[in-house]
Formats: C-alpha cells, sequence, structure tokens
C-alpha cells in the first residue's frame, strides 16, 4: 500500500501526485518507470513514468493523463488515498554521460519523463536545449521546471496559444541546422510525435533517442506483450529499453499495436489526440 | 476414449471394491491385474468448455482405494527411484488401500511438500508412471498405477478434513535467507530453511504468490485454492512475503546481503522471458506470447468480463503454436474465452509431445483441433496490422536427431493457409535476465542460466540458484527438486557458521 502523499492537476487531463515509496526513490535513476495498480483482485497494470523522487521524504512523483478507466480512477485518488501496488524502478536507465550538446524535446504528458532525464544531463555537464510543446497553453506541463535546467529553451503550442505557434520539429530542424549541430537528441511525447523527431533528425545525423510507453503487463521481460521492432529485431520495451535509438524503431508497428486492444475497450485510449497530431505532422512536413 | 460422467465412474467403483473389502491384504498378483484402472472423473467436456473450473474432479474414495489395489508392491520400486523427490511411493498407496489416509498423507509429507500441486500438474507418465511393473505388464504407461490421481486425493482428502498439518518450526536461529521468487522452487526452500529455525523472506515480482503455478497454470488445471492453501501453510510458519519486490531492480541481488543482513539467497526466478519464432508478422497485433495470454486470463482474471480493468483480445480463430503443457493450457484458456475454433500448429507427431497426456486427452475433448506435422512460416496481416491468416508448412518425420527423436523436416511446396486472428506463441521460454543483468558477478550458461554447482551453489558465495532459472522451463516436481537441494545446502552453511560463533 503507498500513499498519496500530494496532488496537483496540471491539466484538465494530467495530473501530479507524490506517493509514499521509499525503496524505489532510493534506488530508481532517470529513465525508469513503475508499474501500478489499484486493486489487486482485478485491478489493471499501468506503467508510468517516475517524474522525480525525494529519498529523504521516500516517494516518487508520478504525472499522468487521463485516457481509460484506470487512469480515471487513479485521478479521483484524493491526498492520504492509497494506491495498492507500486512495483518498480523497472526498465535499463538512460546513459548518461557528457555528450556535449544536447537537445531534449518534450511533447505534452512526455515532459514529465524527460525532466529527470534533462536534469541529470545537465548535472553531467551537458549543454541542454529543451523545447516543449503541446496542442495548446493549457496542456503545457512542467515549463517552470524544464526552463530552470535549460541553457537554451524553446516553448510552443500547435494552436499558438502560449510561446511559438509551431510543432516541436521546427526549432528541432533549426537546432540541427545549427554549426556545430547537436550530439544527441532526446525525445519523449506521443508516439507520432517521436516518429517525426526521429524523421527530422535523420537526415542531419543526430543520433536521437525516444522513449517508448508500449503495452505491457508485468514488465520484467515475462509477457512480451511490449515488444517492439527495432533495427528488424523483437525487443522488449521493459527490459531492453524503454528508450532506444529512434532512427531503428519501427513506428509503425508500434503505433498499431499500442491500439490492440482499442476496439474491445468501451473506455478506449484517447487516441483522438494522436490522431490530430499525425494530421499536423504530416501537413507540416 | 469417449466421455464417462463421474456418476457412473463413483457407482463402478463402489460396486467392485465391494468385492474385494475386507481382504486388501490377501490379494494375488492376478487379482490385482484384474482391477480395471480408475479414470479421473471429469467435468463434462461440453459444460467445462465455459467454466474456469477445475476440469478433473479428483477420486472419489472408492476409486483411489480401487486404485491403489492395483499397486503390485513390487520389489523393483522404480516409482521411487524416477521421482524427483523420491517419494515412498508404495508405501503411501498400501494405506491408501487400507483406507488410511492419514497415515498416507504423512508418508508423503516427509519428502514432498505440496502433493496437492504435484498430483495436478507432474508428468506422471515420464516420471514415476513411466516404469510401473502394472503398465509395463499391461504394455501401456497410462494403465500403470495412477500415482498422481492417488497423491492427489491424498492431498485433498488432508484439506478437506481441516487436518492439515502445519510442519514443525525449530527455535529461532537469528539467520536470514532471502528467497528470489515465489514459485515451486522457492516455496519449497522457504519451507525447508525456515523449518531449521532461521527467518525466511520471499520476494516475489508480482502482487501475488505463487509464481508459473499463478499466472502460468489456468485455474481449470490448477485451482487459485490449492496454492493459497500452501501459501498459507508457510505464513504459519512465519515466513515472510513481499510482494511487488522486483529483486534487481527494486534492490540489487547483493545488497540483500550487504545491506539488509541476509545470510543467503535462493535465486529461483524462473524462466520467464518468452521465446518467438522470429518468423514475418510476428509483431502483428493479435499474436502473443502464451505467457501473455495466459497472465492476462489466470493473473489479471480477464476472463471474469465486466469485472477486470485487464483487456483481452476477444479472438474467433486461434492457433496455438508448440506441442508442450503451456500450449495446452493457451489453447484450452482460449475456448474458455469464448474462441469458436482453436488449432494446436505442432511440427513433429503427438508421440513427441512434451505436455502431459491427460492435458492432451482433455484438450481434444474439448474440441480442439491438432495439426500435427505442420508448422508456422509467417503471419500474414490486415491492412492496420492485425491478424488475418498464418501461413503453414506440413512436415514429415526424418532421421533422429540428437535427442534421439525423428526430426522434423519440412515438406517443399507444401505451404498452405490457416484461417485465423489470433496465434499464440508456445514454443519455450529463456531464463529471466533480471537477475543476471544486475548481479554482474553471477555466472551465467551461454542460454542465460544460472550456472551452479552440485549443491546448487553459485558463482557466488552464499547464493544459491534452482528451477527453471537454471533448468530452463522445466516441471513444477523437478523445481521443487532443486529447492530440497538448495534448502539442505543453505541449512547447511548456516549451521557451520552458528558453530563457528563462539559460546
Amino acid at each position: 500500500m503507498n500513499k498519496i502523499l500530494y496532488k496537483k492537476q496540471l491539466s484538465e487531463t494530467v495530473f501530479l501526485m507524490r506517493v509514499e515509496a521509499p525503496l524505489i526513490a532510493e534506488e530508481r535513476k532517470a529513465g525508469q518507470f513503475v508499474i501500478l495498480q489499484l486493486d489487486n483482485e482485478y485491478g489493471e497494470r499501468i506503467p508510468l513514468t517516475i517524474a522525480d523522487a525525494d529519498k529523504t521524504e521516500g516517494s516518487i512523483t508520478i504525472i499522468f493523463q487521463v485516457v481509460g478507466k484506470s487512469t480515471t480512477d487513479l485521478a479521483e485518488k484524493a491526498e492520504g488515498d492509497f494506491i495498492e501496488t507500486i512495483v518498480g524502478p523497472l526498465g535499463t536507465p538512460t546513459h548518461i554521460k557528457n555528450y556535449g550538446t544536447v537537445v531534449c524535446v518534450g511533447g505534452g504528458i512526455g515532459v514529465a519523463p524527460l525532466h529527470p532525464i534533462a536534469q541529470a544531463l545537465k548535472a553531467a555537464g551537458n549543454k541542454v536545449i529543451t523545447i516543449i510543446g503541446a496542442r495548446n497553453k493549457e496542456l503545457l506541463i512542467l515549463e517552470d521546471e524544464m526552463k530552470a535546467i535549460a541553457d537554451e529553451f524553446v516553448v510552443c503550442t500547435d494552436d499558438g496559444s502560449y510561446g511559438r505557434k509551431a510543432l516541436v520539429t521546427e526549432p528541432l530542424k533549426e537546432f540541427c541546422e545549427m554549426d556545430p549541430k547537436p550530439d544527441m537528441a532526446i525525445a519523449i511525447g506521443p508516439p507520432v510525435m517521436m516518429k517525426f523527431c526521429a524523421e527530422t533528425t535523420r537526415p542531419y545525423e543526430v543520433y536521437t533517442e525516444v522513449s517508448l510507453n508500449t503495452i505491457m503487463v508485468d514488465g520484467t521481460g515475462m509477457c512480451g506483450g511490449c515488444r517492439v521492432n527495432v533495427d528488424g529485431k523483437a525487443k522488449f520495451v521493459c527490459v531492453d529499453g524503454p528508450e532506444f535509438d529512434g532512427h531503428k524503431v519501427d513506428f509503425d508497428n508500434m503505433i498499431s499495436r499500442l491500439n490492440s486492444y482499442k476496439k474491445f475497450e468501451s473506455d478506449a485510449h484517447n487516441c483522438r489526440l494522436d490522431q490530430q497530431i499525425k494530421e499536423k505532422e504530416e501537413a507540416a512536413l | 476414449m469417449s466421455f464417462i460422467p463421474k456418476e457412473k465412474l463413483a457407482e463402478d467403483a463402489k460396486k467392485i471394491l465391494a468385492e474385494y473389502e475386507g481382504r486388501e491384504n490377501e490379494l494375488k498378483t492376478r487379482d490385482r491385474m484384474k482391477i480395471p484402472p480408475q479414470m479421473m472423473p471429469a467435468q463434462d467436456p461440453d459444460v467445462r468448455r465455459n467454466n474456469l473450473e477445475e476440469v478433473a474432479t479428483g477420486y472419489t474414495e472408492e476409486q483411489a482405494r480401487l486404485e491403489a489395489l492395483r499397486c503390485l508392491q513390487c520389489n523393483k520400486k522404480t516409482c521411487v527411484s524416477d521421482c524427483p523427490v523420491f517419494i515412498e511411493i508404495p508405501g503411501f498407496i498400501k494405506m491408501v488401500a487400507e483406507g488410511n489416509f492419514e497415515g498416507a498423507i504423512k508418508q508423503i509429507k516427509t519428502t514432498s511438500l505440496l502433493p496437492a500441486i504435484c498430483g495436478r500438474v507432474c508428468p506422471q507418465e515420464t516420471q514415476c508412471q513411466q516404469n510401473c511393473t502394472v503398465g509395463k505388464a499391461l504394455k501401456d504407461v497410462d494403465k500403470g498405477v495412477a500415482i498422481g490421481r492417488l497423491e492427489r486425493f491424498i492431498a485433498d482428502w488432508e484439506r478437506a478434513s481441516g487436518k492439515v498439518q502445519i510442519p514443525d518450526v525449530k527455535p529461532e536461529t537469528g539467520k536470514k535467507v532471502a528467497v528470489v521468487g515465489s514459485g515451486p522452487a522457492g516455496l519449497v526452500v522457504a519451507a525447508d530453511v525456515r523449518r531449521e529455525g532461521h527467518q525466511v523472506t520471499i520476494f516475489e515480482a508480482f502482487h501475488k504468490l505463487g509464481g508459473v503455478m499463478r499466472y502460468g497454470i489456468p485455474e481449470f488445471r490448477l485451482p487459485n485454492e490449492i496454492i493459497d492453501q500452501e501459501i498459507n501453510t508457510l505464513a504459519k510458519m512465519g515466513v515472510e512475503f513481499k510482494t511487488n519486490f522486483v529483486v534487481g531492480r527494486t534492490r540489487k541481488l547483493m545488497d540483500l546481503i550487504e545491506k539488509d543482513g541476509y545470510d543467503a539467497i535462493f535465486v529461483g526466478t524462473g524462466a520467464g522471458l518468452p521465446y518467438f519464432m522470429g518468423i514475418e508478422g510476428e509483431n502483428l497485433v493479435g499474436v502473443f506470447s502464451a505467457n501473455e495470454y495466459l497472465t492476462r486470463a489466470n493473473l489479471m482474471r480477464a476472463f471474469e468480463k465486466g469485472k477486470a480493468d485487464t483487456p483481452i483480445f476477444e479472438s474467433k480463430r486461434v492457433a496455438v503454436l508448440g506441442g508442450g503443457n503451456v500450449a495446452m493450457d493457451a489453447a484450452r484458456m482460449a475456448v474458455r474465452l469464448g474462441a469458436e475454433k482453436v488449432y494446436i500448429v505442432y511440427r513433429r507427431t503427438e508421440k513427441e509431445m512434451p505436455a502431459r497426456v491427460e492435458e492432451v486427452h482433455h484438450a481434444k475433448e474439448e474440441g480442439i483441433d491438432f495439426r500435427l506435422l505442420q508448422n508456422a512460416k509467417r503471419i500474414i496481416g490486415t491492412e492496420d496490422g492485425r491478424v488475418k491468416a498464418m501461413e503453414c508448412l506440413k512436415y514429415e518425420l526424418g532421421e533422429p536427431d540428437a535427442s534421439g527423436r525423428r526430426r522434423p523436416v519440412e515438406i517443399k511446396g507444401s505451404e498452405f493457409i490457416l484461417d485465423v486472428d489470433t496465434v499464440i506463441v508456445a514454443i519455450g521460454n529463456g531464463s529471466n535476465p533480471l537477475i543476471s543483468q544486475t548481479t554482474p558477478d553471477i555466472e551465467v550458461n551461454k542460454w542465460g542460466n544460472i550456472i551452479v554447482d552440485d549443491t546448487q551453489k553459485t558463482s557466488v558465495n552464499k547464493i544459491y540458484a534452482g528451477g527453471d532459472i537454471v533448468l530452463g522451463a522445466a516441471t513444477v516436481i523437478l523445481a521443487m527438486g532443486e529447492g530440497r537441494k538448495a534448502a539442505e545446502s543453505i541449512n547447511k552453511q548456516l549451521a557451520e557458521e552458528l558453530a563457528e560463533v563462539p559460546a
């Protein structure tokens, strides 16, 4: 049982929670995730990235978007309530070192997992360029936190309601065209956004890491439900990832796998959002 | 063999037993050989296709006593030497024949800790029953004494009688042992080590205990209630459980010794890494590892639609690849989840199938279509990436290979299409790499199995391993056998350490 210590609504559908999990707080590293479950009998196991951790308090921070039944139930929990199961930290941590200049691109809820990685990269001595974006101002999260660690900072919205009116791929392209070009990029966000970030950097040969959030059950390599094609081979997101070379990931297959249960779920995953982004991204290219 | 209702089996047994009542010990070999082998009563196939309740319902008292009377009490006792934990089989069977069920369970429990489980899931036909004199004489291994069914009967009798004995625990020694994984190997280690008075903590990655017995083997073959009872017994002995704890991630293996003060560790993390075929189309929507399919249905309770939040694929036509118990479980689960047509696709013949004979028999009764000497070549998808068919190839048996089994050889040009919307891959599991990845000092072989010496000790001091993580995917009883051996070594290590402490 893990107590919810703090809860804050970041946007209409996005929530932040600080939850008691002392062992995970102690062990977790940037890039790792947890699986949580609200009810051990009938609950679903939901993978969520660890956005932050506080060893002293013994807590981790999770940020999630309401997309289906389980995340709706989670959003209804209040401070002082309990989450029955949290297991982790899972996944291979991000390989943090001084690469030189790194562009960190976060889209929508993807800014949450990006934050600890950007933080760690900064601490390792990298020049950190940050681009964050969302459909509109209302959906932007962690702007101040990201700004605080960035050497250069760009914020954009699809509709121009805040910051630059652009998709994140536009400023990313501009940074790639600079001399010297960035040594590396990290893109985390909706699958379609990551796909197009990888396509943007490909011609410039800027190595681009993406963090995938696929369907999974156990998170320890046992079910294989999370498998993705990377460079023609099946890789498990839970143990081989969640981070992969974005230029080698078969995003189309991954996106179709994400929709595996869509037609069975009455409370379907909110893919309308992905669809809209896709249309815009395609129009932009 | 056609289906015979359990009422009829019970009634027949009652009548026959009456003829022998009172002269159990006077029967000659000739008399014993005449007793008809007792069939396992089962739910009607048409009924059980729609429920998760246990298929095999277990012998009645009369059936058990009658079956026990078939045992010749021969001197060879190959049954004992062929049992991985050397249960004194003729001894307990004699007591069953006499109606001394309490004596029988005591006898079994001196060597086997989980008889209700082993009686259900052991492959008896390749172990204790394989060389049974009765079966040899009748030239049919299935007509040997049904040792597993008797073991199960006795264990179930004990549970129903409410007389389950909690093993004695010696006074506390102050030593602490960590058991990683709560599958069959881990449970046995926990029990044997706890009995010596050492403190034991079992760490389990999932939210429920039992390992493969919980997430893999379905309720209709091994009810959760049975696993719960074994775990309750351990809890009553004072074993501590930590679920949702992934050793290697939540805490490093070495930290359990260095930071948390455990004196020894047993690693029983199993073979939970599913193999795939490596064929075209395997990542299409509708292709699952048997692990995923069964975990969703069993552990996550997706069978209970409307109650469970975890979704499961709604299939009409399913192909299961493989011929082991896991393949049978997945196929039979698909039937219960409402599939209209379920195939087992296996590239050898039924003789080579590793599945238990009883499971194959039950699967056939439930209408599963066995496609033998056939194998998947590629999986064909729709435009939006979902399975629409599977291309297969036909095979024939060629020369024997290194394992002595005749090698399946593909027949060129024999391609054909199987119309399916779901493919479940059940061709085996590799060892789970989490421990070896996060514990660099521990030696593994090229398949990732942890290397142990003949006392189950790994390359790292104080760390032992056993079960599928050492053997590769095997059986519950072999895992238990390894657990037994590991516990003995751990107990020895701790006893030596305790002896060294100055008084």
